[in-house]
């Protein structure tokens, strides 16, 4: 019999309360965008952390607010993988499956791993339904799902008549189907509804009557659990062995942006977001808008270019200027940071990646920012580029950009994508005290002053604000001469100044952290490289294949420009390298031009980020053939 | 912190070492003339003083101006200094735009600076051409104008610069001529004295390619019959002998020029200004030229709130509820467990 789950090691012996041990389990909820599957997600997801899973989300959800019911393109995702081990991805095909009605069923079945759960909410297949998600027959009734193991439970009357009498609106008592779904799969897994019910009442305590109603939902699908045939699907999954610590569930949008309030402590300065709603990176406009009793301002601009000037305007009056976006938005900001670049002020740009080009599809994820980041501007204009890899990196990768803008006195991209930005992962809440600090200098001496001084060190130029006597100086677009900082159109001084500005980027390299390998040897066959969010696909396939005896490893990039300065010699040090990327290759045309090596591409570009197993297929077809 | 003494401050203390770069004739210098003119007056120490601009001939302003300045990129000063406020709303922040800048290609930027109120005194310098890409047709230009890129005449209906700024929603919104000195003082310091943001337009003669746009209300023979210095609880007389008088027609809701003494008009059929009704404003700005003289002077004025000090009551009311922000109970703030 197939399990709800990977058995742990020590298989599905029964435990004392009847609960099977397993190692973890992936799940997917997947129904209407109406239908509450994020919320489902997010509590789930909440209370597995609570009882101290490792964990990885992966919310999938559509563009529309609310598409029309029913429709495939309206269906919405959320799929979590729990574990008492190391979790490193959201997992590659769920092990459970709830759909909540036909066009989700459709648009999810070809990822449940064979012999799977399938739990279907039967009270949607409906022929309207059925209709709509293209299914001549009743996929519940006519076999076609005999590959596995089908549990049609009709959810929606099950939730009417567990609220009867709550005095919601049949519409309204309805709507909580989803916590009654919730509460089925926490028996499944044995978790506790406290959170759940906490969370419920908080929530809704502007409406007791919807909150009760929730609650008793939930208790009833929590209830139907003991009954009917998959009273035999009680599954524990044991806490994960983790670094004693504090922890809390984050994203990485609210990691980033609490990385921005952390860096004006840090840095002993202000920030000012400037920013233009966008998916997916509003979440960090919204979070930072919450936090005004800290020295963090935001400004909802009128368009990406006003936000972006916003942020650097405030960079010149002495605070650090923030702007975030999603790759149009960022299109749009170039001329802009450019202005930065050559008027040598800090600016740290925050690109959510999304899949493009244009408008492309605004939920989905993607990497292919990368070069529009490098080199996206006219003329030379180097920024530093940096990346987070996971939901927890993004709070520490947001204070990196802040130390390296406001200390080289340029615009610094981080680039981050939806993927990580709304995939949520247990985070060891860090010690304040621990945090690096770096706190800003501004120029106060009159003495010998002009506006473009420059540190002979970082070649960094010295920050000179409004408001200081003794230094009113102009800055601006125009090339300036190197000795004075006044206008020059003089030819060699221009190359001077062209060079300066691209030393001062790579000085950065000198520091910054050294290349590490993630995990494997630190040479050998096959090196695997990756930058941002693919970081956990990559490492657990470089792992299982590391198990199989494979001579491969792994190395992530962080830092984009510059690159560490031992990265050439690490990918010297290996036989092949092997780039796996979310865009058709783009790390691997400036590994191939800086390094001159021949490193290989592993392109995906659909909108969903990789499969461990794809990963892991290629590694094998690469040193085993 | 020691400020530079601002009492003894003249007009060669905000003058620069840069080289004037405007085509010799402009009607920028004019300009900066008068402001600089009126900056010791001000009792602003230089150092507090940013003055930002774009690109254009008028966005060279910053660079001869011995204060703070950032010249910026085109269009998108106004958002510059929204940051500079923000960040730092002790700071007087002046900006230099032109039609073309602040109209066509910044139209956005400004209308939004407009709306929100931020606290910064804008001059847009009106030449009706742009000048810095060598003459075509800009926003404000009149409708068929014939230049380098409009050979068979522009199609473009022109936008006044003070009617958008009254639809943008401006708080202080007025008109003056580079070459006025007299009355471009008094606007000036209306601008600078008045609690927010403020719109100036100054119409300003490019002597290469517009040569005497505005000469037929400018020229010293027709100045004071077709132009009308409006001042607020003042009669709008006009004229060389003040015989000349806007009056509202109650039929039609609009302006009428009358005559003192015609058809038994007398002064109290003549409207009295009044800058704070934006329905007057609005008639000012718009009136046709030549049926109407050009109105200057400050045409409306209300004090409202800013958006720097709207931006920094949030921040105290926050602090004032929540207390001074914690790092260390933000990053406890959501539901944590221990391992």
């Amino acid at each position: 019999m197939a399990t709800l789950g990977e058995p742990g090691a020590s298989g599905s012996s029964p435990a004392a309360a009847g609960l099977k041990k397993i190692k973890g389990a992936v799940v997917r909820f997947c129904g209407d965008s109406g239908d509450g599957m994020q919320v489902t997600g997010s509590q789930f997801t909440a209370t597995a952390a609570i009882v101290g899973n490792d964990l990885a989300t992966f919310p999938d959800f559509p563009a529309e607010i609310r598409a029309p019911a029913g429709t495939l393109y309206g269906v919405s995702g959320f799929q979590i993988n729990f574990s008492s081990e190391d979790v490193f991805t959201p997992g590659d095909a769920p092990d459970v499956l709830v759909a909540m009605n036909p066009a989700a069923l459709k648009t999810n079945l070809k990822d449940l791993r064979a012999g799977g759960l399938l739990i279907v909410n039967s009270g949607a297949f409906n022929a309207q339904n059925l209709k709509k998600a293209g299914y001549g027959t009743n996929p519940v009734e006519d076999g076609s799902l005999q590959a596995y193991r089908l549990i049609p439970i009709d959810i929606s009357k099950n939730t009417l008549a567990a609220v009867e009498g709550s005095g919601l609106s049949t519409k309204e008592a309805g709507r909580c189907k989803n916590f009654w779904t919730l509460g089925l799969m926490y028996w499944i897994y044995g978790r506790p509804m406290d959170p759940t019910v906490r969370w419920i009442e908080d929530k809704y305590k502007k409406r007791p009557d919807v909150a009760q109603a929730n609650i008793l939902a939930l208790k009833a699908g929590h209830a139907f659990g003991e009954t009917l045939e998959i009273s035999h699907d009680h599954y524990e999954v044991p806490a994960a062995p983790v670094a004693k610590g504090e922890y809390c569930n984050i994203s990485g949008n609210t990691a980033t942006a609490w990385g921005f309030v952390a860096a004006t402590e840090l840095m002993g300065i202000p920030l000012v977001l400037g920013s233009y709603p966008i998916t997916p990176a509003s979440d960090v406009l919204h979070e930072l808008s919450r936090y005004k009793q800290f020295p963090v301002t935001t400004v909802q601009a009128e368009d990406e270019i006003a936000a972006v000037c916003v942020a650097i305007g405030a960079s010149y009056a002495g605070n650090l200027g923030i702007t975030s976006t999603s790759g149009p938005g960022l299109a749009l900001k170039m001329e802009a940071i450019g202005l930065a670049v050559s008027v040598e002020l800090p600016l740290v740009v925050l690109d959510v990646q999304r899949a493009g080009p244009s408008t492309g599809m605004p939920t989905k994820t993607e990497q292919a920012d990368l070069l529009q980041a490098v080199y996206g501007r006219n003329s030379e204009a180097p920024v530093c580029v940096l990346a987070a890899s996971t939901p927890g990196d993004c709070f520490y990768m947001a204070i990196e950009a802040c130390r390296i803008a406001t200390k080289y006195m340029l615009p610094v991209i981080l680039l981050t994508d939806g993927y990580v930005a709304n995939g949520a992962e247990p985070w060891k809440i860090p010690k304040v005290e621990d945090l690096p600090r770096f706190p800003v200098k501004f120029r106060k001496e009159p003495d010998g002053f002009h506006p473009f001084l420059r540190d002979p060190q970082t070649l960094a130029r010295n920050w000179a604000i409004p408001g200081t006597p003794g230094l009113t100086h102009r800055i601006g677009g125009i090339e300036k001469d190197f000795d004075s900082g006044h206008i020059s159109y003089d030819p060699k001084n221009h190359e001077k100044m062209c060079r300066t500005r691209a030393a001062k980027v790579q000085n950065i390299a000198n520091d910054i952290p050294e290349q590490k390998i993630a995990v494997g040897d630190e040479s050998g066959k096959l090196l695997v490289l990756g930058w941002g969010s693919t970081y956990g696909a990559l490492h657990e396939a470089v792992r299982r294949c590391r198990a199989r005896g494979l001579s491969v490893s792994h190395a992530h990039l962080n830092y984009l420009n510059p690159m560490p300065r031992n990265l050439g010699e690490m990918l010297k040090r290996f036989d092949r390298v092997l780039i796996p990327e979310m865009n058709l290759g783009q790390l691997v045309q400036l590994v191939r031009s800086r390094y001159l090596i021949p490193a290989e591409s592993m392109p995906k570009i659909q909108g969903q980020p990789f499969r461990i197993d794809e990963v892991e297929e290629r590694i094998r077809q690469m040193l085993e053939s | 912190m020691s400020q530079t003494v601002d009492a003894k401050l003249t007009k060669k203390d905000f003058e620069t070492d840069q080289d004037v770069r405007w085509c010799p004739g402009c009607g920028d210098y004019s300009i900066l003339a008068n402001v600089q003119r009126l900056m010791p007056e001000l009792g602003i120490p230089r150092e507090k003083m940013v003055w930002v601009s774009g690109i254009g001939c008028s966005s060279r302003f910053p660079y001869y101006m011995n204060t703070y300045g950032f010249h910026t990129i085109h269009g998108r000063a106004p958002a510059f200094a929204t940051g500079i406020k923000v960040a730092n709303p002790e700071l007087s922040v002046w900006l230099a735009t032109g039609d073309g800048d602040g109209l066509s290609i910044g139209g956005n930027q400004l209308m939004h600076c407009l709306r929100r109120n931020v606290g910064v005194k804008i001059l847009l310098f009106n030449n009706r051409i742009y000048g810095l890409t060598k003459g075509q047709y800009s926003p404000t230009s009149e409708e068929g104008k014939v230049t380098k890129s409009t050979p068979f005449g522009s199609a473009d209906h022109p936008l006044d610069p003070c009617v958008f700024a009254l639809g943008a929603g401006a708080g202080f919104v007025s008109r003056t001529v580079d070459t006025q000195a007299k009355e471009f003082a008094v606007v000036l310091r209306r601008a600078a004295d008045h609690p927010g943001g403020t719109f100036t337009e100054i119409y300003q003669n490019c002597n290469v390619f517009n040569d005497d746009a505005f000469l037929n209300f400018t020229d010293k023979a027709v100045k004071d019959e077709k132009q009308i210095f409006v001042e607020h609880g003042k009669p709008l007389l006009f004229g060389a002998d003040k015989k000349k008088g806007l009056a509202i027609d109650a039929r039609t809701l609009s302006l009428r020029v009358v005559t003192l003494g015609e058809n038994g008009v007398t002064e109290k059929d003549v409207l009295v200004h009044d800058e704070t009704n934006p329905t007057i404003a609005a008639m000012l700005a718009r009136m046709p030229f030549p049926e109407f003289p050009v109105a200057m002077g400050v045409l409306y004025a209300v004090a409202r709130p800013t958006y720097e000090t709207a931006v920094e009551a949030q921040h105290g009311r926050a602090t004032a509820k929540l207390g001074q922000g914690s790092l260390e109970k933000l990053l406890h703030s959501g539901e944590t467990w221990t391992v």
